[in-house]
């Protein structure tokens, strides 16, 4: 188990985002997070990719209690759905993880190469990385993730806005990371996405787990209720 | 005529003193303003909005006015007296920076907050440290540090009124000199000497050109390339 969260609650104000949240993410697998608009995805993957803490409970990270310290936070990276971008070029983009860790120039320069060539950007290390397509600068927020080697990789709607040709590329990446060995979390209002490229799912509704199980289990035979509104679409996402 | 005077021993001295001179001034001013952004940029505290108003509205503030309170304060009987800054390239530099001060301080804490606060938020998730997540924030917010060096330098390359009281417009041959363009413009303007004054103008424009435009290609390549 690569991650565990046993009872965690997050409050925005008095407002329970999350509510007693229990989940394992195994090592290796694709787990991806259905749930309509306000489910709480968002701020799952932020405590799970600890950019936030929660108000209640405790994340254990391979066993241990996670103590948010630099070496723990440095095993999982997320990328967002909106793609953030360094202003400058597509290499430093991709090398500022790798910078950070105090790696070498050498063992950095055929890091980014091998991310670039994954994301299928081999020739783009030199151009602006802000004056890319959404799909291509995606791409690179991915490519940097990967970079740094990351045990475990947090995708918030990564495919959100994208044309389908752009959410194919990133879906067979999604695969390829797995076939790497990495730990891949990723949120989508999209269930056929879910379906395709997840191996477990987890229904997120109104901030609290209404469902966990394979792929399979969940799309053909729900247990619970809300899962099944959820699927057959009497639920807005 | 005017080529005879720019390309005159004494008329590029005085040019390069006032570009070393200003210079001290901006990358002294840079170095104890930065941080005082950082901390506006980067923090909400009780006065934070009152400590922004003081800044800009100090951008404003008269040469003379400031040259003057430099004056006394550096004037032999002044509270600095005993640092013997008067009638001196440093005075007139540490002058200077305490002008340009606010421009920097109000560019870069501006530059700071306009920086997505996502960038924070990635540099983390890519295994930062807070230290190096606030240095990748203020590397997006280069552009602004850039202006504000680029704008304070001009500021202070251009005012006079420090460079009058607190350097004297001294020239002596061998001597310790403090006469920079501006002052040596005034001088030559009160003296009827128009041609000189003009040809002393070009090159402080050329030079707050010049400048300009290094600065810029020097950004746009550190940013592009790898």
């Amino acid at each position: 188990m690569i991650v565990r969260l046993e009872r965690i609650w997050k409050y925005f104000g008095s407002f329970p985002a999350l509510k007693d949240i229990n989940l394992n993410i195994r090592e290796g697998e694709i787990l991806s997070i259905i749930g309509s608009s306000g489910a709480g995805k968002t701020t799952l993957l932020r405590i799970i990719s600890m950019l936030d803490m929660p108000d209640k409970g405790v994340y254990y990270l391979k066993g241990k209690e996670n103590t948010y310290s630099i070496e723990q936070r440095r095993s999982v990276t997320m990328v967002f759905q909106k793609p953030v971008i360094f202003n400058t070029s597509v290499y430093k983009n991709i090398e500022f993880g790798l910078k950070v860790r105090g790696v070498e120039n050498g063992e950095a320069r055929k890091r980014v190469k091998e991310a670039l060539s994954m994301v299928g950007l081999e020739d783009y290390a030199k151009r602006r990385a802000k004056t890319l397509s959404g799909g291509e600068q995606q791409r690179v927020a991915i490519a940097r993730a990967v970079a740094v080697k990351p045990e475990l990789i947090v995708l918030d709607e990564p495919t959100a806005n994208l044309d389908p040709q752009n959410i194919k590329v990133i879906e067979d990446i999604i695969k390829k990371m797995a076939e790497q060995g990495i730990t891949v979390v990723f949120s989508t209002h999209n269930m056929f996405q879910a379906k395709r490229i997840a191996e477990r799912v987890v229904h997120l509704h109104e901030g609290k787990i209404v469902e966990v199980g394979n792929v399979k289990k969940i799309f053909e035979n729900p247990s619970s209720e809300v899962t099944k509104k959820f699927l057959s679409g009497e639920l807005f996402y | 005529m005017l080529i005879d005077i720019i390309t005159s021993e004494e008329v590029l001295e005085i040019a390069l003193r006032s570009i070393k001179v200003s210079g001290i001034a901006t990358l002294l001013a840079l170095g104890y303003s930065i941080p005082v952004a950082m901390v506006i940029g980067f923090f909400r505290f009780p006065g934070r909005d009152y400590l922004k108003s003081f800044f800009n509205a100090m951008i404003g503030v008269p040469t003379v006015v400031l040259g003057l309170i430099l004056y006394l304060m550096l004037a032999p009987n002044g509270i600095l007296g005993r640092l013997g800054l008067l009638y001196t390239e440093m005075g007139i530099s540490i002058g200077q920076s305490l002008l340009i001060s606010p421009i920097i301080v109000s560019f870069v804490s501006n530059s700071i907050e306009a920086v997505e606060k996502e960038i924070r938020e990635l540099a983390l998730t890519l295994g930062a440290t807070d230290f190096q997540a606030s240095i990748a924030m203020i590397k997006e917010a280069s552009s602004g540090v850039l202006l504000s060096a680029i704008a304070a330098f001009n500021r202070a390359i251009a005012e006079l009124g420090i460079a009058l009281m607190i350097g004297g417009n001294i020239f002596v041959r061998g001597g310790q000199n403090t006469r920079v363009l501006t002052t040596a413009m005034q001088m030559y303007v009160s003296r009827g000497e128009i041609e000189i004054a003009i040809a002393l103008g070009l090159i402080l424009m050329a030079i707050v050109f010049i400048i300009s435009y290094l600065s810029n290609t020097v950004h746009t390549y550190l940013r592009g390339e790898t």
